[in-house]
């Protein structure tokens, strides 16, 4: 479980995230949305510490992560997988190379273990025989295929989705939003997820929080949130322009 | 002086020491993974075939046109006072002592500078720098160590070489173009040139190799702003590597020589 205790964060003396609380379960999909620049990426910047809080506790199963020590920090992170918004893979390196790297890094693994591996997690997300091709000969569905495979390679307990819809038709949406699903209900993993694809967010959720000036401002199973009369959650949910959220 | 020009000069003052601090930190944790295993060997070959083999061809080209053109302008003063003699070892010794150190940085701070500071700042603004943090692979560790040592291992070497192609050069000119005798061209260079002055010439593009390095790998790994900022750090780096060069070399001379 993960638990955030009254995180705050300012940047340049605008403050972002406003002693936000937040609890993620084990095992289930917690989706986070909310408006585009209220702070989501920064939240998980802060799960995964990129990012330290000006204040506050983040606690993974009780222990606290932000007072931790950079190496003791470094064991943290093998229990965590991150699916960049760009993939972030690495340019210089083949699929097959990018899937594996972790693996490489951190295992005794002989270089031909570790390619069997990378190409068990390429089959797994349906990208079996693209294992020599460069990254910049995939499409953009086929690179986020490929960063979730590198994010599951060392079959991490948590997994943090970056806007994993972002840019794609929404055929491909869906197939990602499925590769979501089928990975998690067969690792039984935690995922957290940040988007604003409304969606994505119904066909996956567990558990949705939502992210406003700072706070979380609701926190609930899927049909908790649609039933729920807060007029700013009903009018993002619903995709509406009139409301108390404004245009900017 | 008004208050603002005051202000500016002193943000200006202290946003150098933030930056020169910041320097000297990744220096000395990059230092530090030096030493922490796992070492890892492959890395650091492959940095350093990237600064000292890829930068050979513009180096034996910067080299020997130097040496050749050291030549022909040292003749035509040499000339005036019947010395002309002192071509070898007036070729030799500025390569050896200026000409080959500094030449070698400028180029390599032009060529590979630039290319590490592109490459880090490409990979910090497609999120592959803290793709990497978040796989549990510490980036000073991965990137910035084996590049810092490539630099100060690579530079002297290629410095030797433009040494020596530049003495080459200036001994073709100097011999079979301008007529000076061959043994007397050799003998006076090995007269008036010693080992302490290769030495020397070595010792200042070690500086120079850490200068680049540590330059090239600050601004790319502190790259902001998409595309745009990634030219600004291959510009920076370029540009103050070059000054930080040419100052330190002024530093070094007064020191050593």
């Amino acid at each position: 479980m993960i638990e955030l205790i009254d995180i705050k964060k300012s940047f340049n003396g605008r403050r972002v995230l406003n002693g936000l609380d937040l609890t993620i379960k084990s095992g289930e999909i917690t989706v986070i949305v909310g408006r585009s620049g209220e702070g989501k990426s920064v939240l998980i910047k802060h799960i995964i510490g990129l990012l330290k809080p000006d204040s506050g506790k983040i606690l993974l199963d009780g222990q606290e992560l932000t007072t931790m020590k950079t190496k003791e920090f470094s064991e943290v992170l093998k229990r965590f997988g991150m699916l960049f918004q760009s993939g972030a893979l690495f340019d210089s390196m083949t699929v097959a190379d990018n899937v594996g790297f972790a693996l490489a890094e951190h295992t005794g693994l002989s270089p031909k273990a570790v390619r069997e591996v990378a190409l068990r997690k390429l089959a797994q997300v349906g990208l079996s025989g693209s294992e020599d091709m460069m990254p910049s000969e995939l499409s953009g569905g086929m690179k986020k295929r490929v960063a979730l495979a590198r994010a599951i390679v060392m079959d991490p307990e948590i997994v943090i989705f970056d806007e994993p819809t972002t840019g794609l038709d929404p055929i491909t949406s869906d197939a990602i939003a499925n590769l979501i699903l089928e990975t998690q209900r067969q690792l039984k993993t935690t995922y957290i997820v940040i988007t604003h694809d409304i969606k994505l967010t119904y066909k996956i959720a567990d558990m949705i929080a939502m992210l406003h000036k700072g706070i979380i401002i609701e926190q609930g199973s899927v049909d908790h949130m649609r039933g729920s009369e807060d007029p700013i959650l009903s009018q993002f949910l619903e995709g509406r322009a009139d409301g108390p959220l404004s245009i900017d | 002086m008004d208050k603002n020009l005051l202000e500016r000069i002193g943000i200006r003052a202290q946003l150098s020491v933030q930056i020169t601090g910041s320097m000297l930190i990744m220096l000395g944790t990059a230092t530090y993974y030096l030493f922490t295993p796992p070492v890892k060997l492959r890395g650091i070959f492959k940095q350093m075939e990237f600064v000292g083999v890829q930068s050979l061809f513009i180096v034996i080209l910067t080299g020997s046109f130097t040496g050749m053109v050291l030549a022909l302008q040292s003749f035509n003063a040499l000339q005036r006072f019947g010395a002309e003699s002192m071509v070898g070892p007036t070729v030799a010794l500025s390569m050896a002592r200026e000409l080959g150190p500094v030449l070698t940085g400028l180029m390599v701070a032009g060529r590979a500078g630039s290319a590490m500071a592109t490459e880090l700042g490409t990979m910090r603004v497609t999120e592959q720098i803290d793709a990497l943090y978040t796989m549990g692979i510490n980036p000073i560790k991965y990137l910035i160590t084996p590049r810092i040592l490539a630099g100060i291992l690579m530079l002297p070497l290629l410095a030797i070489v433009t040494d020596f192609v530049g003495v080459l050069g200036g001994y073709i000119i100097g011999v079979k173009v301008l007529g000076i005798n061959a043994g007397v061209y050799i003998g006076r260079t090995i007269d008036f040139v010693s080992i302490d002055d290769v030495v020397y010439g070595l010792i200042k593009s070690t500086a120079f190799g850490l200068i680049i390095a540590l330059v090239a790998c600050y601004q790319g790994y502190h790259t902001k702003g998409g595309a745009e900022g990634v030219g600004r750090a291959a510009t920076g780096t370029v540009v103050i590597s070059c000054v930080l060069i040419l100052m330190t070399d002024y530093f070094l001379t007064s020191i050593m020589f």
